[in-house]
């Protein structure tokens, strides 16, 4: 049953895993290690109609260690679209020459149409403001890694939690775990939105504050606030400022706390962080590789194998 | 308050107990606008015992499909179609809410799939019932049916 339960899937939205399935995908991601069979002969398409070179690249690398093949295109070489053809059209195509897709596309909803017109698996790497499972899911794996559990934990999110769309999901994700008990700070114009808050609604102890205090956290999730969302340039100076972790900061935390962050991080982590035994936002992104494996794994696999 | 009088109709559609202030909408869905030439009577915020105010529409020589009725159900959950033939109510029935809706609704989010030049039909699924909430199958955006745009 659990065979048939990943075999073919599709990932497109972290509202579609509940637990047993995010635990899956960690479980997996812990033990693989790079085999030259377990994907050989197997074609993966990577279809970026928009460019993110940090996801593409990790995507690849995940493939080819399985020693799967990779196809595909990134934006700027996309001649479909110029053309005028529709997203539905590229993606039948496609399907012919591929046994996943992995479609990153500036729209929102853009994965889920992928997902309903392709027969094999459809991996979304990002659909405009909306979804991007497979960073929650490292962002996850990160977390139980460094922190040895999810359950539990007291995780603090910081920066624009308003138009981040890493946060949402992310919060989505820990209603699944049990007694996770979040922070949100943030300035009072980039607050989490109703839609997110109401998904918490008792499932998360969740509590809202401006202040930058992270005493107690055992996971600072950082995001960067961009200078687009204020209409007024000094006031997004000053938020800017109010919300960076630089090592005086740092030390409001545990030793065994971690911080992440999505990349690429601008001013909001000072460079005199990443020394400290906390900095955990490169290991994160590499953090990727393994997951992306897992999910190629058990999508063209199955799960008993 | 004086009670009030509406003409009875002879042979259409009655469509009770709609939330005050929603008979607009429903007459949109109708589609009754200027070139429309049958009998329509519209009464809004009546004294109502369940609703504490209702609007109600009534229509000549009408009778609603199913689609029209899934429309209705969207915005005035609580509607009552009432069937006249001869000025009797020969049928009463209620509007369920539709589990899925396809082409019905518009997303409000631009960036939406559903927006595109890619001519998908918009599909919502019921989310949640008081008050009604549906999420766009595709984009994920969550719409509050009293805010929704129907695709007429
Ligand atoms: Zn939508």
């Amino acid at each position: 049953m659990t065979d048939q339960h990943w075999k073919n899937r599709d990932v497109i939205s972290i509202h579609d895993f509940s637990r047993e399935d995010i635990e899956t995908v960690l479980h997996e991601a812990a033990g693989i290690v790079p085999n030259p069979d377990l994907l050989r002969g197997r074609v993966m398409a990577s279809l970026f109609f928009e460019p993110s070179t940090r996801t593409q690249l990790s995507f690849a690398s995940a493939c080819e260690r399985l020693v799967g093949q990779v196809i595909g295109f990134s934006s700027g070489e996309v001649s479909s679209k110029a053309k005028g053809e529709t997203l539905a059209d590229t993606i039948r195509m496609v399907e012919g020459y591929s046994d996943v897709i992995v479609v990153r596309h500036p729209l929102e909803g853009s994965a889920r149409l992928a997902a309903d017109t392709a027969d094999i698996p459809v991996i979304n790497a990002g659909d405009g403001a909306n979804q991007h499972p497979t960073q929650t899911l490292l962002d996850l794996f990160t977390m139980e890694k460094f922190s040895g559990k999810i359950d539990g934990l007291s995780v603090g999110m910081v920066g624009d939690l308003r138009y981040g769309r890493t946060v949402h999901s992310l919060a989505t994700a820990l209603t699944r775990f049990k007694r996770i008990k979040l922070r949100l700070i943030s300035p009072p114009t980039l607050r989490m939105p109703p839609s997110v808050l109401r998904e918490l609604e008792g499932k998360i102890e969740y509590a809202e504050q401006e202040e930058l205090d992270l005493t107690g956290l055992d996971v600072v999730y950082v995001t960067r606030i961009q200078k687009e969302r204020f209409p007024d340039i000094e006031e997004y100076e000053k938020v800017k400022g109010t919300y960076v972790i630089n090592a005086e900061v740092a030390q409001q935390l545990s030793p065994t706390a971690i911080i992440l962050h999505p990349l690429p991080r601008v001013d909001e982590i000072h460079p005199e962080v990443d020394a400290l035994p906390q900095a955990k936002y490169f290991e994160q992104a590499k953090a990727g590789i393994p997951v992306r494996m897992a999910l190629l794994k058990l999508l063209l696999l199955g799960e008993d194998r | 308050m004086a009670e009030l009088k509406v003409s009875k109709v002879k042979r259409g559609t009655v469509i009770d107990h709609i939330r005050a202030g929603m008979a607009p909408a429903v007459l949109r869905i109708l589609g009754i606008d200027r070139g429309f030439s049958d009998v329509v009577v519209v009464a809004m915020n009546v004294k109502s015992s369940q609703l504490g105010s209702k609007d109600i529409v009534k229509v000549e020589n009408q009778i609603l499909d199913e689609e029209t009725l899934k429309k209705i159900s969207i915005i005035a959950p609580q509607a009552t179609i009432n069937i006249v033939k001869e000025f009797e109510i020969v049928e009463k029935r209620g509007v369920s809410l539709p589990k899925e809706l396809r082409g019905i609704l518009k997303c409000p989010n631009r960036n939406c799939i559903t927006n595109a030049a890619e001519k998908v039909e918009s599909f919502f699924v019921c989310k949640q019932e008081n008050p009604i909430e549906f999420r766009c199958h595709y984009c994920e955006e969550l719409v509050e049916a009293e805010r929704a745009e129907l695709i007429l």
